[in-house]
């Protein structure tokens, strides 16, 4: 893995600044790396971590346990794919287990999930049935514990 | 008439110097907006599967005393862990002794072993109590420098130098806090061949021993003909993360640990047992942990080594620990009026290299245990920093 990568799986800025004087490498040498890691597909995109709970927009998160029918050719591909590619669904796997698709899901209210859900998703031919399950409360986001625990450590400003 | 407490005080602990340490965290403590490089401890929380053990051990009802030495199910743990990463092999039931931190076995060890006025010699600059502790246990410390030129390295010419006839013990810590100096096989080699010409025990507290980035770390006592002459003392606080659990331990000769254990279950009874517990889980299933957190010193370090010679602080690249140690000297200022002026005026703290003996002046220890964003702003503000200095000692010419 590129020093690069390790570093952003660390939470370091997506900023070449700040990686090139961590890494002690040329600004324009981690610029051509991260040029590399998104052309080839390692890296897909960048999105912030936020506190669902201060961000006060009423947007409701959803998981959906999905049984699909797999298909001759192609097997849960076709149907996985078609369902992707709505724009409410944030994330689909093929698991195993008990249910084919898990998808996380989000829309403005809940009620346009159930929209989603009963409307588009639940009426899918191959779509057998939906499971869904509306997050309460998050506890861990992205490696990040909620509420952030790190300030009440009380620890010596200096030791030996 | 009031009491005159102080004549109350021994007259050993009297003369007994504060420690150059608490003096400055008595500043620091009063800025606590500085960024601190001062911290001698690990910034990674201990990880959770450590702290959940000691959780589920306090809901078990673990709340009890256990064998003065430990429990022997850490024991013999400790003495799986230190078998393969040190090399030699002592047994759970005589050669183990689990102790309050490695502080704690530096104690109880130099008590055990030293009569008044025994020398014990140690590498200098080193961690802050090696001298006192050997004080307080009525023996005599006779410091040994390293140099920057070496990199602080181990030094057995000088060991060999200062010997003087009464010296009992030698005392060392690789790799070193602070100047992160390490001693490789074959300087040890030949320290071995001293201590054993000379007859000294060795106590070697080989704390950050799994925080090597350079090499090997080699133990003395896996040297022929050591074993039986060393106490190994180690602990939990550092590749662990596990600083407040105060959990450490002693391995060496059944009669030395025998002693050692007469002073602890007298003066500690036996190290917490929730500790002892936590320090099971992390010697079973913690490697993978420490890996992690050793994979982000050893880059820390590389940029904060980086970064000081770039400003023009002249620093070597520590082999092991957590510590970086330049060379203020191009400053023109004292280790103790550098690092109290970047304090006051750049808000960075860094400890005076004198905080750890004489030998270390003209030198800060730097701690590269906190995150990268602090490293970066606190060496861009170091920088700017001798800048400054340099444009006022200009200025004044």
């Amino acid at each position: 893995m590129s020093d690069v990568l390790t570093l952003l799986l660390e939470g370091a800025k997506p900023c070449a600044d700040h990686l090139a004087n961590v890494l002690g490498k040329e600004k324009a040498e981690v610029e051509a790396e991260l040029r590399r890691l998104e052309e080839d597909k390692s890296l897909l995109g960048w999105l912030p971590v936020f506190n669902p709970e201060k961000i006060e927009d009423g947007r409701v998160r959803a998981v959906i346990e999905v049984k699909i029918s797999p298909e001759r050719e192609g097997g849960f591909d076709r149907l996985a794919m078609r369902i992707a590619r709505f724009e409410e669904v944030e994330s689909c796997y093929l698991m195993s287990g008990g249910f084919d698709l898990l998808i996380f899901v989000t829309g403005k209210n809940l009620r346009k999930v159930a929209a989603f859900v009963s409307e588009r998703l639940a009426t899918i031919e191959g779509v057998l049935s939906t499971s869904t399950h509306f997050l309460l409360r998050p506890y861990k986001e992205q490696r990040h514990l909620l509420p952030d625990e790190t300030e009440a450590v009380d620890k010596l400003a200096v030791s030996p | 008439m009031s009491l005159d407490h102080e004549s109350f005080v021994a007259s050993h602990v009297k003369d007994l110097p504060r420690s150059g340490i608490r003096d400055f965290f008595a500043v620091v403590s009063e800025m606590p907006q500085a960024i601190s490089l001062g911290i001698g401890e690990p910034d990674f929380a201990t990880p959770w599967h450590v702290r959940e053990a000691a959780i589920f051990a306090l809901e078990k009802g673990c709340t009890s005393y256990t064998d003065n030495r430990g429990l022997l199910r850490l024991r013999r743990a400790i003495s799986k862990y230190v078998a393969g990463f040190f090399g030699p092999e002592y047994d759970p039931a005589s050669e183990i002794l689990a102790t309050v931190g490695v502080s704690e076995a530096i104690d109880v060890a130099l008590r055990a072993i030293l009569n008044p006025g025994d020398k014990v010699l140690y590498h200098e600059p080193c961690y802050v109590s090696y001298a006192p502790s050997v004080t307080l246990a009525l023996g005599v410390a006779i410091p040994v420098g390293t140099k920057p030129e070496d990199e602080f390295a181990l030094d057995p010419a000088a060991f060999e130098a200062a010997w003087e006839p009464g010296c009992k013990a030698l005392l060392l810590n690789f790799p070193t806090n602070p100047t992160g100096g390490t001693a490789d096989r074959e300087k040890l080699q030949r320290l071995a061949r001293f201590a054993i010409d000379k007859n000294l025990l060795v106590i070697s507290d080989e704390i950050y021993g799994e925080l090597t980035y350079e090499g090997e770390h080699v133990g003395i006592a896996s040297l022929p003909g050591m074993k039986e002459r060393t106490l190994l003392l180690h602990g939990f606080s550092k590749a662990f993360a596990m600083t407040g659990f105060r959990i450490g331990y002693a391995c060496g000769p059944a009669v030395l640990i025998e002693a050692m254990m007469k002073i602890h279950q007298y003066c500690m009874m036996c190290a917490p047992i929730l500790s002892q517990e936590a320090a099971v889980e992390a010697l079973v299933n913690g490697a993978e942990e420490v890996a992690r957190m050793k994979e982000q010193y050893h880059r820390r370090r590389d940029f904060i080594v980086r970064r000081f010679n770039e400003i023009g602080l002249s620093c070597h690249s520590p082999r092991g620990s957590f510590y970086a140690f330049p060379s203020i000297l191009s400053t023109g200022l004292s280790d103790t009026d550098f690092a109290h002026r970047l304090l006051r005026e750049s808000e960075v703290a860094v400890v005076p290299g004198t905080a750890f003996g004489e030998h270390g002046s003209d030198h800060v220890r730097a701690s590269f245990s906190t995150s990268y964003e602090n490293l970066v702003e606190a060496t861009d503000r170091i920088a700017r920093f001798r800048d400054d200095i340099l444009t006022e000692d200009s200025a004044a010419v």
